[in-house]
């Protein structure tokens, strides 16, 4: 298993600064400016002034959950399983991927255009961990980054996310049909 | 449901059929040999798009169509992965379910699948927002599940109730049929099998042959000759939506 | 009220404002739950696919769309007495547009794509178009409430009152087109409901801004004109029996048409708890009650008449939706004609439909969030009716 600390750390430089220091400083200063707005009829003002309490401890409560260790998120296991596949050079798969696979599943979904390159179940077939058989999980090569670069990932929620699974019933009845 | 049935016992009960059934022969215990039908064509060539020239449609012989018999409700679901069961079976996906039908005036029985009837011109793609309901050139009806939000819109609009609505996470999915909570979904006419030139799994598991798969368009194929010769029906035909499923003996 | 001293007062806009917050928030979580968990612990199912939410999802939608009528008259059909009450309606207007809003928006299967229905547009879809009429109606009663409120921009009011009026009938025409355009389902697909949608949304959208008017002007001590009262009291009785007219004119239709008799069957007579909600939800709570109170001259003459005419006509709304739409889902979709029909999936079968917990508290925190926007609105801004009523008996407006 290979960590790339040198492409992580480049990942995170790029990180809007909101991401990196958690978002509670601005929002805390944002609440104490309200003082300015002490011009304004005083019902209003009490009303804006609750709202914007409000909205501060929403804000500010989650960030130490998305903190990791010492504030600061853990870094993302990128493994390759199976290597040297890939249709494209690691830095256009890292920047493009997602640009790949959605032009793909329109034309294939749309068109029934198959066999293209770019597949989801080709990124999964080489990088699905070999323990768990998944690209998902805390170590899982898509998980790991997209939680790491607070990227939604939502391709799993409707696609399969190990590699050549078998649902229990499909499997019961293919290992029936290979030995009577 | 019966998709939990015993594997063992189902296997059995499907070779048996095989062997009885008409059309079909077992030459090794669990695959079987088309007779009827049209044999398995050659896969569309990868970078090709999906022909309008093509309108894929099926053929469904009530008369065949064994009461009680739901291996056709099986083989989909195995070949998509809908294995999941809801505390309430009203909430269970149904891609094909299995129609008693009683005639009011002789009482005669007969049965039949139901399933997407793939119009030509569907109502599920007429009321969907986001155009996620779409018809694919050769005619085959499907959900986008990439732009699908969940409006339910279109099970509204389906004269044959054959839109299910997924209600809870899945995680059984199969890598060829992606399906997922909150979407809607329904019969892909086995897109990824007929994309390879392969029949759709109901009708590759029929034991008694009552499905046919082919080109609507093609007036040779086996599915057009039938349709030319036999006396068939669309559902609710007074909609005229130009359906991809016919069906002999109704 | 009158015995409320100003702390008092206060204290009472308060916990109303967080009684109101809390119904909304308790809604939203619901939401949040139905979301996580997936639509399994709704009580909806995959033959009756919308259920309570959407009850009181198109109740707010339509009331908000009809309770602009009360500015409508005013900006556009030029009635005095109705001028003041613009700027409320308007108000109401969006308050009631954003809950039912929200309540549809939360209960999609894939309410995090939102995104999505706003960049892919499917130009034969009433959803579609519904996306576009929705927002609009936004953008075009904020403007009209500017030209209300602005000295400034007061001559283009009634352009504005006008562009409005007709945008409010396309909405609640997209809204009544949704149920218009659906051939699958003995219920649906009958082109009196658009207008039926809009007749609806008068006589409710009234009810409503008569309840909040009377809430208000209670709350500061004061009584609507007499003249006024009579004169919004009959609107809201022709609105009424307009109603009752257009429900009449649909169900005897299909009466009339064999292959609908059954359905009519079941949900006037045999269908259990719909036909009990509609004959006495909404016949005799939410048509023949407030009738009688709003024209039988003693009834009338009692304090509250009004106020309660209009509340049993948003009860009769309610029941009046839920028959039509979890009534016209329950019936099942006659796909054979002339065969008995039996599956796993509830053909030829009745189905019947219980709200779970998740989906009422988020269907009533769509109520939370138009009462909540409201009680804020009408406490932040000067939106209380004021009737100059010398000024209204010169101009010949009112006569008594």
């Amino acid at each position: 298993m290979k960590l790339l600390r040198d492409q992580s750390a480049a990942l995170r430089a790029r990180l809007p600064l909101a991401y990196r220091d958690g978002m509670s400083r601005g929002a805390l200063r944002g609440a104490l400016h309200l003082g300015l707005l002490a011009t304004l009829p005083r019902r209003v003002t009490d009303f804006v002034r609750l709202v914007a309490i409000l909205f501060a401890a929403v804000t500010v409560s989650p960030a130490p959950t998305f903190a990791g260790e010492g504030g600061r998120t853990s870094k993302p296991v990128v493994s390759i399983e199976n290597p040297g596949k890939c249709i494209a050079p690691a830095e256009e798969m890292r920047r493009n991927h997602m640009e790949m696979i959605k032009h793909q599943r329109d034309r294939t979904l749309r068109q029934g255009i198959r066999g293209e390159p770019a597949s989801l179940n080709g990124c999964i077939d080489c990088h699905a961990s070999k323990k768990t058989g998944s690209v998902l999980g805390q170590d899982g090569f898509c998980q790991s980054c997209h939680e790491y670069a607070a990227v939604k990932l939502d391709c799993f929620e409707c696609h399969q996310p190990k590699s050549k699974f078998k649902p229990a019933a499909q499997a019961a009845a293919t290992e029936m049909g290979r030995k009577p | 449901m019966s998709q939990h049935q015993n594997p063992r016992r189902a296997f059995i009960a499907a070779a048996g059929a095989s062997v009885a059934g008409l059309g079909f022969t077992a030459i090794a215990p669990g695959l079987h040999l088309m007779a009827v039908g049209e044999a398995n064509a050659a896969p569309r060539p990868a970078g090709q798009a999906a022909s309008p020239a093509i309108r894929w449609g099926l053929l469904i012989d009530a008369n065949k169509c064994a009461p009680g018999c739901t291996k056709c409700i099986d083989a989909c679901h195995e070949e998509n992965g809908v294995s999941e069961q809801m505390p309430d079976p009203r909430q269970n996906s149904q891609w094909i379910r299995k129609i008693e039908l009683v005639d009011r005036r002789n009482g005669k029985l007969t049965t039949l699948p139901m399933m997407c009837q793939h119009c030509a011109k569907p109502p599920c793609v007429d009321v969907c927002p986001t155009g996620a309901s779409m018809k694919r050139a050769d005619g085959i009806v499907l959900v986008d599940r990439h732009t699908c939000i969940g409006c339910r819109y279109c099970m509204m609009a389906c004269p044959y109730k054959a839109r299910s609505f997924v209600h809870a996470p899945l995680t059984e999915q199969t890598p060829g049929t992606p399906r997922g909570k909150g979407c809607v979904e329904s019969c892909t006419l086995c897109v990824h099998r007929v994309d390879k030139g392969q029949q759709p799994a109901c009708v590759e598991k029929c034991p008694e042959g009552a499905m046919t798969f082919g080109d609507l368009n093609d007036p040779e194929s086996v599915i057009s000759k039938r349709i030319a010769s036999a006396n068939t029906t669309q559902v609710r035909g007074e909609l005229k939506l130009d359906l991809g499923v016919r069906y002999q003996g109704i | 009220m009158a015995t409320l001293n100003p702390r008092h007062e206060e204290g009472l806009f308060y916990a109303l404002a967080v009684l109101g917050g809390a119904v909304s928030a308790i809604g939203l979580a619901a939401a949040l739950y139905m979301e996580h968990s997936g639509h399994v612990v709704t009580g909806m199912n995959n033959q009756i696919v919308w259920g309570l939410p959407h009850v009181f999802a198109i109740f707010l939608i339509v009331a908000a769309s009809g309770v602009l009528n009360v500015a409508s008259i005013g900006s556009v059909f030029g009635k005095k007495p109705y001028k003041s009450r613009a700027p409320l309606s308007a108000l109401l207007c969006i308050a009631m547009l954003t809950g039912g809003l929200t309540v549809i928006m939360l209960d999609l299967g894939r309410a995090d794509r939102l995104m999505v229905a706003a960049t892919h547009f499917n130009p034969t879809s009433v959803f579609g178009w519904n996306v576009i009429l929705y927002p609009g109606m936004y953008a075009i009663v904020a403007v009209y409430l500017w030209t209300l409120m602005e000295r400034r921009m007061n001559p283009y009011s009634k352009v504005a009152g006008l562009a409005t009026f007709i945008w409010r009938i396309l909405l609640t025409t997209g809204t009544g087109s949704i149920f218009a355009f659906l051939v699958a389902r003995q219920a649906y697909g009958n082109a009196i409901l658009p207008a039926m949608f809009i007749i609806m949304s008068f006589a409710w959208g009234l009810a409503v801004f008569m309840i909040v008017q009377k809430t208000m002007f209670g709350w500061n001590d004061m009584t609507l004109h007499a003249a006024i009262r009579g004169r919004m009291k009959n609107l809201l009785g022709t609105f009424v029996a307009a109603v009752f007219y257009f429900v009449a004119t649909y169900h005897l239709t299909n009466i009339y048409f064999a292959k609908q008799t059954a359905f009519e069957e079941f949900i006037l007579l045999s269908g259990g708890i719909f036909p009990v909600l509609f004959w006495v939800g909404y016949v005799l709570v939410g048509t023949v009650l407030p009738l009688l109170l709003i024209y039988v001259p003693d009834l009338n003459r009692l304090r509250g008449s009004v106020f309660a005419a209009s509340t049993l006509v948003v009860i009769g709304a309610f029941c009046l939706l839920y028959v039509f739409i979890i009534g016209g889902q329950a019936f099942p979709l006659e796909i054979f004609p002339g065969y008995d029909v039996k599956s796993s999936f509830m053909d030829g079968a009745i189905d019947h439909y219980s709200p779970t917990l998740p989906e009422a508290l988020l269907a009533f925190g769509g109520l939370g969030i138009a009462f909540t926007l409201t009680t804020v609105g009408v406490r932040v801004l000067r939106f209380l009716p004021q009737d100059d009523i010398a000024e209204l008996e010169a101009a010949g407006s009112i006569v008594d």
